[in-house]
């Protein structure tokens, strides 16, 4: 075979020559071709892996992925308003600070001593969402908001028995499918409609839904396109009444100001954290929470590790523990065994806490204010573009709103092409998913905006229509 | 302050030194065949790893309160050992047996401890799960000549250490463990006849140390988890026969229905039949009837045939039919046989070959072990 | 003054970093604040005049999160982050199937710039072409490992990889219109949890195989078990034994002749990379963690990537959306394929997304940094590594590995101290306590234990032949210490952050506190941000 390894490699330090032929010996061997000694001849590869030629330093590997990556334009550079689901916040420098040190990052498996800090900046985390919430259990977080969602929805099938889980038809189709995949082949997902002029979910539909069968109302809020549900109450009472579980997704950063779900009755509170101090990274800064009330049969039906604090055997000493280790002796057991727990995304979850101890009460509820005020004020000026309909709802909305442009006689996709060479990410298109809503885009507009930078905008949009 | 039971059988243990296979009704024997007492001294060496490891974690030993039988049942030793001991009020025989076992047990669970500690062997255990069944947590600190029943620790010591685990919160379940025991008089004339009697409450393996996983279902969820298998698979106008033991059990729980724990229970229509039912009566069940059986290896062995439920013989067999009959038993439980085949020992060569080969053993709910039969 | 001595090769003066740092909120104080936000120009606030949410919706009272400034926050995470046992600070050998190895800084470096960092998932792809290369090309890279043809890394993990099979197993015999009959997927009691617990997700029933004598899964037990209920074959190879299952054909042959499919756990790839492939052993499905042979790192437990790959016949049921290469105007052009949102077969979505982007480049640098011979060189020494350590444990009188004695393993070993506990009462687990006094991580095993006491160890490539003996020297001293004081490893550890906890509120409603104002409502203290009751 044609492959001959390397000598010397920095990241393998047994790949030096002389100490490589010191341990083969140790082992009796002659080469390095004598280990995999178990794997039979027809199943290895008898060749060389056909690859890219090394980087022969790691100055040539930086330049190389620099250039790469260099062909990307960035919302750093380019003004963006995209928003559904992962959206562009500040991310304070403190948060990159802890999440980039080497302990946290290589850190994986060890026990409440060795990983102490690991556990105890864990617990804070779900300490400090369990305030934003309200509620007194979070987990260690899962994947995404979708996760969090799917398994918020498996948790209620589990507690109540039933199998049908009402969703509202407006949500992102992606979120959608996921918790399909998530939920099948046992849970039926039934979709609820929504009232054409405010977006919001039509209680009407809901009632005739409603039934014996349904384990939980599921809902966000604000919605997918931005919509707060205002009769959110409502909904929580009627899934109450007949015996579900109501579980909301939030936008966490909304909750300095937007009331938390379980202060108007949820039951099961998730949501991505993405928002909170972690960049969007492409889509990969998602995680996901849940929260409940601390009563058992909630916090029996996680999957998820839930880190709790308790005493150790020397006074003055806290230490950290998984709570409810075994939590199949709790019932339902058809249903348990029905989920796992692996690697998710645990780092994010240290981050988002770092970034609620720094921003405190007041900074959430300025951060709130500041999102709520600069998407109105965008709304307001868009809405003053003719033939432009912003909100598309007539609801209040947070952070995200929906810009209807059919009025200007021109697709999204051609006004984003004109806001792309003004150097500007205009609004998702939803026209692809949601074509009864004609050509709309949806905006997303955060705290990191300026007013100078939505006038910018709005001067832009003015130009393309009128073009 | 933490309360702790301590009973030695002080004969436990004799037989075997002086070639007597277990000392059931023996003692005086044994004692004239100049067998030293050796559970005293093995009580000793787990109460000393007891303290010890207690202390190592800033509790003193005066911190744990010992109720123990006077004498050489528990005073003695408890007294050398820096313990506070509470000393029951029970008469001082100079010759005890299985009763003064069982009186000290009844009077320690009346005073509520924590953890019973017994020293002696498979017989002891008998003695203990007689008074206490299985309302009492307790660990048996192995001193006997005959240790079949997983209700003991592998040494004084890791008894010892197990206690001081307990009492220091790292054990967090309890799982049951089967009580064990031979027909010594039918042992002695070179027959195994292997009974059950019951089940004791014991603390569960140490801490779970395996982070990297989520959490894996205790062993008695599991069992619970068989049964709901099982049950789902329940035909109608079908005689289910359901074999002894902590693994079958929840079958008849989970249904409602009253069981014998060491008998064979009778079940169709997810009504109970028959309890404790004898072999005539399981033949008369089973003939020319839609039957099953469902059944776990006891104890330590593997045994799936011939250790505990000689009553489902080889004619309930042959008219049940081997394709009808389902075994149930955790991983745990098959972990602890490293390996080792399933038996079958019917009486009948014949029967217990149909046996060989491999069968599907209900783990859990919908989960299934293939594994071999020898 | 001398040079110390530093002949020993036990680290007995180590004592991990203790901060004794509170609890975050214990260091609120009113008034401080450790970040300003950017707020609405007062323009703004102007334009819109009245701006207030329905009062049903309006929060009423603050959330009780802790007033601190920005040095004691930051102060706070260092002291945390110091008090955690990472690669980076540690000889990881003792975390055996995670495959813990050295994580390149200059990869965590790339992956930290705004040309990463500051993406959107939904800019148009024509300000994307970078990052699309970078999975196109990673993606292409998997498929040589594996010799399989098409790769999502959408599953953030490992687990949800399994999910990702097991759902793509389901729809491919949903199209069939086998998916009522074919309910059952076979793995082995070695391979990992998740392959049985992730099916389950999935409505399969679960069919386990034990191992033989020398430890390979019994093929007499999964010739019993295979048949026309079979929708599936889940296995690791090696499987957590380090033992490698020479017969492998055989097994996915079976499964193949019953109409089933075969996914292949490669979370042990890492002495496997260029050596042998997921193809030629007869494997449909698999995945790659590349969080662990790809060393991107683990994060305390992600966010990583479960990258899962497809045979061509079963590319259309992966989620998508998956990225295409195509020509425009003679240069190579990066695209998505969006066809997931029609195409019924495939099963959608896993994760939003397209999966954690910064792993997918870290991975695709590492890659980059050692090409066919580099990973030739990993996939050896990390081989040559534990069969060193192996030998030397087996040295050891109270070690022991079950299984083809004299015979190589693979990547890891689980070993078994059983003869060690027996003589001592000193379980694994207690050793595992005890090694943290020595700086050391140590792993038992996945409960329920198939083999007694067990540990297992994984050096990969990164541990030099000093730190290999530095592990094994501290292994032999706390067994010694095992037979001669026992007392000091049931106690340990001792020079850890904390002590042996009281587990007892755990497992108690009354007493765990899984937040802190759970922690103040049950304790009696009232509620954060109250003075104590």
């Amino acid at each position: 075979m044609a492959v001959n390894g390397v000598n010397n490699h920095p990241y393998i330090p047994n790949s030096a020559p002389g100490v490589r032929a010191e341990i083969l010996r140790e082992l009796g061997l002659s080469s390095l071709e004598d280990l995999h000694e178990e794997i039979p001849g027809f199943l290895k590869l008898d060749r060389k892996l056909d690859l890219p030629e090394a980087m022969a330093s790691e100055l040539e590997l930086k330049r190389h992925v620099t250039g790469l990556l260099s062909r990307n334009r960035h919302c750093e550079d380019v003004l963006s308003f995209l928003g559904g689901g992962c959206a562009q916040h500040y991310v304070p420098a403190v948060c990159d600070e802890i999440n980039s040190r080497g302990e946290f990052l290589t850190a994986y498996g060890g026990e409440m001593y060795n990983d102490f800090g690991r556990f105890q900046a864990l617990f804070e985390y779900q300490s400090l969402v369990g305030e934003l919430v309200d509620m007194e259990v979070v987990n260690v977080p899962t994947m995404d908001g979708f996760q969090a969602a799917a398994t918020s929805i498996r948790m209620a099938c589990r507690m109540t028995g039933r199998q049908e889980v009402l969703v509202p038809d407006i949500m992102d189709p992606d979120k959608f499918m996921a918790i399909r995949n998530y939920c099948s082949p046992d849970i039926r997902l039934l979709r609820v409609g929504h009232d054409p002029e405010t977006g919001r979910i039509d209680l009407n539909d809901l009632a005739t839904k409603l039934s014996g069968n349904t384990a939980a109302v599921y809902f966000e809020n604000p919605s997918f396109l931005g919509v707060l549900q205002t009769r959110a109450q409502e909904i929580c009472a009627m899934a109450r009444k007949a015996g579900a579980e109501s579980i909301v997704a939030v936008d966490p950063i909304s909750l300095g100001i937007l009331a938390p779900p379980a202060q108007y009755g949820a039951d099961i509170t998730c949501g991505d954290l993405q928002p909170l101090g972690i960049h969007m990274n492409y889509g990969g800064g998602q995680s996901g929470f849940m929260a409940t009330r601390d009563e058992e049969r909630y916090v029996m039906e996680f999957p998820s590790r839930l880190f709790g604090i308790v005493p150790t055997c020397k006074p003055g000493e806290y230490g950290f523990d998984d709570v409810a280790y075994d939590r199949t002796s709790f019932g339902h057991h058809r249903e348990h065994g029905k989920e796992y727990v692996g690697t998710q995304s645990a780092l994010w979850g240290i981050t988002a806490g770092v970034y609620l101890a720094s921003m405190g009460p007041r900074g959430m509820e300025e951060v709130g204010r500041s999102i709520l005020d600069k998407s109105g004020y965008a709304r307001q000026v868009l809405n003053a573009i003719p033939g432009v309909r912003a909100p598309g709802f007539a609801s209040p909305a947070f952070k995200e709103f929906v810009v209807d442009f059919t009025g200007t006689g021109k697709s999204v996709a051609r006004i984003n092409q004109a806001l792309l060479d003004a150097e500007i990410f205009g609004g998702s298109d939803l026209f692809g998913d949601f074509p009864e809503l004609g050509q709309t885009a949806l905006y997303c507009v955060t705290e990191i905006h300026t007013k100078a930078d939505i006038d910018r905008l709005a001067d832009a949009l003015g130009r393309i229509i009128a073009s | 302050m933490t309360r702790i039971g301590l009973i030695i059988n002080p004969i436990a243990g004799m037989g075997g030194r002086v070639g007597l296979k277990g000392t059931d009704g023996l003692a005086e024997k044994a004692r004239a065949l100049g067998a030293p007492a050796l559970s005293p001294q093995k009580a000793a060496r787990a109460l000393t790893v007891l303290a010890r490891s207690l202390a190592g974690t800033g509790r003193a030993p005066g911190e744990v309160r010992l109720f123990v039988p006077p004498g050489d049942m528990g005073e003695t030793v408890a007294a050398s050992c820096g313990f506070r001991v509470q000393v029951l009020d029970l008469p001082r025989a100079a010759v005890t047996n299985g009763g003064d076992t069982r009186r000290a047990a009844g009077q320690i669970r009346s005073r509520g401890v924590d953890l019973l500690l017994f020293a002696g062997g498979d017989g002891t255990a008998r003695d203990i799960c007689a008074a206490v069944g299985e309302d009492q947590t307790v660990m048996g600190i192995p001193a006997g000549v005959k240790i079949h029943s997983p209700v003991f620790a592998q040494t004084p010591e890791a008894a010892g250490h197990l206690a001081a685990d307990f009492i220091r919160g790292n054990v967090r379940q309890l799982c049951l463990g089967d009580v064990l025991d031979i027909d010594e008089a039918a042992y002695r004339r070179g027959r195994v006849r292997t009974r059950f009697y019951g089940c004791l409450s014991l603390p569960g393996s140490g801490r779970v140390q395996a982070r990297k996983a989520g959490s894996e279902v205790s062993e008695t969820a599991a069992q619970d988890l068989i049964a709901l298998d099982y049950i789902d698979a329940m035909e109608k106008d079908t005689v289910y026969l359901i074999g002894p033991g902590t693994t079958t059990r929840p079958v008849m729980t989970r249904l409602g229905l009253d069981y014998s724990l060491l008998g064979v229970d009778v079940v169709e229509n997810r009504r109970l039949v028959l309890c404790d039912a004898p072999e005539k009566e399981l033949l008369a069940l089973t003939r020319n009837r839609s039957a099953r059986i469902f059944i776990t290896p006891i104890g330590g062995q593997g045994y799936l045939f011939g250790r505990g439920n000689h009553q489902i013989s080889p004619g309930v067999i042959q008219q049940t039919g081997v394709e009808n009959i389902r075994v149930g038993a955790t991983m745990e439980k098959i972990g602890r046989l490293k390996g080792q085949p399933f038996l079958v020992d019917t009486g009948d060569p014949v029967t217990d070959r149909m046996f060989s080969g491999y069968t599907r053993v209900i783990t859990g709910y919908r989960r299934e072990m293939v594994y071999p039969v020898l | 003054m001398d040079l110390i001595d530093r002949s020993a090769t036990v680290r007995e003066n180590f004592h991990q970093a203790k901060w004794d740092e509170p609890i975050i909120f214990e260091l609120d104080t009113p008034g401080e604040r450790g970040i300003r936000v950017p707020e609405a120009e007062p323009e703004i606030r102007a334009a819109l005049g009245q701006n207030d949410l329905p009062d049903a919706l309006r929060r009423k009272t603050p959330p009780a999160l802790p007033e601190i400034a920005q040095p004691r926050v930051l102060r706070h995470y260092m002291r945390l982050s110091q008090e955690t046992l990472g690669a980076d600070v540690n000889i990881e050998i003792g975390q055996g199937t995670c495959t813990v190895k050295y994580s390149p800084k200059i990869n965590e470096l790339l992956a930290r710039q705004p040309q990463i960092t500051a993406l959107h998932p939904l800019q148009p792809e024509e300000t994307v072409q970078g990052i699309l290369e970078i999975f196109y090309k990673t993606d292409c890279f998997l498929r040589e490992f594996s010799g399989l043809d098409r790769f999502t890394f959408q599953p953030g993990g490992g687990s949800q990889g399994i999910l990702t099979m097991a759902s793509v197993v389901r729809a491919y015999f949903e199209e069939k219109g086998e998916a009522e009959q074919r309910d059952e997927i076979i793995t082995t009691i070695y391979s990992h949890p998740s392959d049985a617990a992730a099916p389950a997700v999935k409505g399969y029933k679960i069919i386990h195989i034990g191992p033989d004598k020398d430890g390979y899964p019994d093929i007499e037990a999964f010739k019993a078990a295979v048949g026309p209920k079979t929708a599936g074959f889940f296995v690791a190879n090696p499987e957590d034994t380090g033992v490698y299952n020479p017969r492998i054909r055989e097994f996915t042959g079976l499964v193949h002749a019953h109409g089933g499919l075969c996914g292949y756990d490669q979370a042990n790839a890492n002495g496997l990379l260029g050596i042998t492939r997921a193809r030629e052993a007869g494997f449909d499905l698999c995945f790659f963690n590349l969080h662990k042979s790809f060393s991107t790192p683990h994060g305390c437990g992600g966010p990583a990537c479960g990258a899962t790959g497809a045979t061509t016949a079963l590319e259309p049921f992966l989620p998508g959306p998956l990225i295409n290469k195509a020509d425009r105007a003679g240069k190579a052009w990066y695209c998505f394929d969006r066809s997931y949102r029609q195409d019924k077969r495939s099963i959608g979505k896993v994760r939003s997304w397209y999966g954690v982007a910064p792993v997918v480049l870290k991975a695709y640098a590492w890659i980059m940094s050692l090409g066919a011979e580099g990973l030739y060189e990993v996939a050896k020494v990390a081989v040559l590594n534990n069969n060193y350590l192996f030998k030397k444990l087996m040295e050891i009188p109270c070690v022991d590995a079950p299984y083809i004695p004299g015979r190589q393993r693979v990547e890891q070993v689980r070993y078994t101290i059983e003869k060690l506990a027996a003589d001592t009462g000193v379980t694994s687990g207690d050793i595992q306590r005890r090694m943290m006094d020595f700086g050391m991580h140590y792993w038992t095993s996945h409960h329920p234990y198939h083999i007694p006491e067990p540990i297992t160890l994984e050096p990969t490539e990164t541990p030099s032949k000093k730190d290999l003996d530095e592990y094994i020297e501290t292994l032999k001293h706390v067994f010694r210490e095992a037979y001669e004081t026992p007392e000091v490893i049931k106690t340990a550890p001792h020079r850890s952050v904390c002590h042996q906890v009281d587990a007892s509120p755990s497992d108690d409603p009354e007493r765990w506190a899984v937040t802190w104002r759970a922690y103040l409502r049950k304790t009696g203290r009232g509620k954060p941000g109250q003075s104590p009751a």
